[in-house]
């Protein structure tokens, strides 16, 4: 039974909650008995015989806690929900969180204190890729377990991280393609920030662009990181005249970028643009009059309309309030406790060799993902289906495309 | 042996508070606490060579550098460079593109080593690297602006926007540099794998005899006539020029020294946190820094170091235990620094110190006397050579 049918169950019958929570408690603790704490857990992690420790890392404070907010609120959404249906073999899943305060050294010393000090059996978070990679050499020493929930570039595959985002290729190539063909696209401008993720796209898009599609590129720029001046740009395409905008531009810089195209009279009404980088959440600040008709590429969006995603955005709202948007990270933070019980469920043991062995057989898949069916492939990515959304002026996205589910590939032959 | 005492321990009282300093960080903290927070207490301790750096610079100089980061950041890139070669040996690296380069380059698209990197295969030159570059640095830095009498708030602002400056340069250059991701998963330094347990244990141990050995020697340049100089420069800078001093000289070398000694600790940071990124450099760390020292007591080479322990471990405890509130508490308690003790854990240990009983014997002369007696030598030495 899935946790939605249960919540509406719950809900209708009042009288029978009573009784529900008591079978629940036989059915949880029966369960606890089968699979005794010593040998579901024989790595010293903090797993006791009806609870379960886990940790999240996210900044709380500092420049990314707008952004990482949703991921920790999604994530705690989903523990709840698993705890509500009876936990995991039989235990309840306790959480210790950390603040990683939007300092990349500050990941690595937390996740050092949860796995060290605590003892957790998985961690879910992180949001940036810097982020990650301060945390990953914590994981792989201490052999831990972390559930990561951003799109990013790729190129990395570690044993103690699941990616529950797309990796780079999954977002651009069907967004590209998609372009190409609906817009007859064939003259692109790149534009980004300054980091990895960006320049990686990027380096991807422009392969896909001039080998595959047979388009060209008419300029490439990358602005620093939090940069706000986006005028040499905005002349440099009103001279070259793309088909297409490809944009990456993250954080701050997003909210100059869009405004200054609008006030140079560069809307969707005369210009085709696909953007890597808005989500739900970005719009909040970009606003949606300034997005009016411009497209971006994600794995999920908010509107998406089926009965998954209708009890998804329901349960969070309750949980964090009517005014709590939902974008693509959110959505993928929420899968990250799934996809573990999944595998813990599947290995009966919470030690994080088995889990990720179980993790790896190439049939773990989630059939309740707000986003649609889900599967993890043995490479530690999930496959997923890659859409277009057109923002409207409510901050909404009407989704326009949806691809067949992809592959996959963080390192893509040919594309590096 | 009496000058050892007199001049690197700074007399009864200093030994004493050094002794005190060395019993804590060598023996009760590495016995009290679990491997975790000892890296930790670790990593807080190379903080406090550039808190140290700025009682010379700051305290002593009266040159305020919010730009501390900068050499704290020179030392620690030069030392993660090295590790970074050593861990990008052909063998690991053979999935990429050109493998036997660090994977961030390969991410860039670069298919050699950049010419600057390639000394950093050099142990030694590493080890010259952490301590010349940063001088070399502070000499250009200290020598353009002292020259020109340049001071006060004016150079503040200066050292701040070249921190600016560098950590721009650092994520803009990303494939040189590792970009705003830093240089990230380093391993073993010389063959000897830095994140094992026992590695951790003798980093610690090395970094804490490091920072008491600089302390030593700063207190040995604080008591020497150098340090009595700059003392008389901070106070009336005019009346030393007019003396016949090279006011700018001592200035360029204080900027220097102080250089160096944050450098170290930037060199050490890297070793026992195992990277190094662009969030060491910039406006917000060397601010940072600034605090410990404010915290700690401008004046006290021994305050700053429980300054900088107390900051960090606040830092710790309040965003473990109120991750959502930590931040209004280490407000509250900057504040409250600020308001109620202007100088610092010192100036509470040196103004109650002497009313606690079993300290009195350490007050026997108490600092400001000694400061005083000390500022009219110089003023006497200062008149004499200025007859001549």
């Amino acid at each position: 039974m899935s946790y939605f049918s249960r919540r509406k169950f719950l809900g209708k019958t009042g009288a029978l909650l009573s009784a529900m929570v008591a079978a629940g408690f036989i059915t949880s603790s029966a369960m606890a008995a089968d699979y005794p704490t010593a040998e579901v857990n024989t790595t010293g992690m903090a797993v006791t015989d009806d609870t379960v420790t886990v940790g999240i890392l996210h900044s709380l404070t500092g420049t990314m806690a707008i952004s990482e907010t949703g991921a920790q609120e999604a994530e705690k959404l989903a523990i709840k929900q698993i705890n509500e249906s009876g936990g995991i073999l039989g235990r309840q899943i306790e959480i210790i969180q950390e603040d990683g305060a939007s300092d990349w050294p500050t990941f690595a010393e937390k996740s050092r204190k949860l796995l060290v000090n605590d003892n957790v059996a998985a961690v879910f978070g992180c949001w940036t890729s810097a982020s990650r990679k301060a945390a990953l050499p914590v994981f792989e020493k201490e052999n831990g377990l972390l559930y990561y929930p951003t799109f990013y570039e790729g190129l990395e595959q570690s044993k103690n991280v699941i990616y529950t985002g797309q990796e780079a290729t999954q977002q651009i190539l069907a967004g590209l393609d998609w372009v190409a063909k609906e817009k007859g696209a064939k003259t692109f401008y790149l534009i980004g920030s300054d980091y990895i993720w960006p320049r990686t796209s990027m380096k991807i898009a422009r392969i896909h662009i001039e080998k595959v599609l047979g388009g060209k590129v008419v300029g490439e720029e990358y602005k620093p990181l939090g940069d706000t001046q986006f005028g040499s740009v905005i002349n440099k395409i009103r001279l070259r005249k793309p088909d297409v905008i490809f944009a990456a531009v993250v954080g701050g810089s997003n909210v100059a970028w869009f405004k200054q195209l609008n006030a140079a009279g560069i809307t969707s009404k005369n210009q085709t643009l696909l953007t890597l980088s808005v989500t739900e959440d970005e719009v909040l600040g970009i606003g949606g009059e300034n997005l009016e008709g411009f497209y971006s590429v994600m794995k999920y969006f908010q509107s998406q309309d089926n009965p998954n995603n209708v009890a998804f955005v329901k349960a969070f709202k309750e949980m964090h309030g009517e005014d709590s948007v939902i974008g693509d990270v959110t959505q993928a933070a929420y899968l990250g406790p799934w996809l573990w019980k999944a595998a813990v469920e599947k290995a009966g043991s919470f030690d994080v060799d088995k889990v990720v062995a179980a993790s790896e057989e190439d049939d773990i898949e989630l059939t309740t993902a707000p986003e649609g069916y889900v599967k993890l492939h043995p490479n530690h990515h999930l496959w997923s289906k890659t859409r277009i959304g057109q923002w409207n002026k409510d901050g909404q996205a009407t989704v326009v495309y949806e691809s067949d589910l992809i592959e996959p590939n963080p390192f893509p032959e040919g594309y590096q | 042996m009496n000058f050892v005492y007199e001049r690197f321990l700074g007399g009864k009282s200093g030994a004493i508070a050094i002794g005190i300093l060395a019993l804590l960080i060598l023996v009760v903290l590495p016995l009290a606490l679990d491997l975790f927070r000892l890296n930790l207490v670790g990593k807080y301790l190379t903080y406090a060579f550039a808190a140290v750096s700025l009682v010379l610079l700051w305290g002593y100089g009266g040159i305020l550098s919010l730009g501390q980061g900068i050499f704290f950041g020179l030392g620690g890139y030069a030392m993660a460079m090295f590790l970074k070669l050593e861990a990008s040996d052909p063998e690991s690296t053979s999935i990429q593109t050109t493998p036997g380069i660090p994977d961030f380059m390969d991410w860039n698209q670069l298919t050699e080593l950049p010419w600057f990197w390639v000394p950093f295969e050099s142990f030694t030159f590493t080890l010259l690297a952490i301590l010349l570059v940063p001088s070399i640095f502070a000499f250009i830095i200290g020598y353009s602006m002292f020259k020109r009498r340049v001071g006060g708030v004016y150079f503040a602002i200066i050292t701040q926007v070249i921190a600016v400056i560098l950590t721009v340069l650092i994520v803009g250059q990303q494939g040189f540099t590792g970009g705003i991701n830093g240089i990230t998963d380093l391993k073993t330094l010389n063959g000897w794998d830095i994140r094992e347990d026992s590695s951790k244990y003798i980093l610690y141990f090395i970094n804490a005899f490091l920072l008491l050995g600089v302390i030593m020697v700063s207190k040995f340049i604080l008591t020497s006539k150098f340090g009595q100089l700059l003392l008389a420069m901070k106070d009336k800078e005019d009346r030393v020029r007019f003396s016949g001093y090279d006011v700018s000289n001592f200035k360029i070398f204080v900027f220097c020294v102080s250089a160096v000694i944050a450098a170290i600790g930037g060199a050490m940071f890297t070793l026992q946190v195992g990277f190094m990124s662009p969030s060491f450099v910039g406006i917000v760390p060397s601010i940072e820094m600034v605090i410990f020292a404010a915290v700690g007591g401008r004046m006290s080479l021994i305050g700053v170091v429980y300054g900088t322990l107390l900051v960090n471990a606040g830092k710790t405890a309040f965003s473990e235990t109120f991750p959502e509130l930590w931040l209004f508490l280490m407000g509250g308690l900057f504040i409250a620094v600020v308001m109620f003790f202007p100088n610092g854990l010192a100036g509470i240990y040196n103004k109650y110190g002497p009313k606690v009983k079993f300290l009195r014997p350490l007050f026997s002369k108490s600092e400001k006397a000694e400061t005083t007696t000390e500022s009219a030598k110089i003023e006497a030495d200062a008149t004499t050579e200025g007859a001549k």
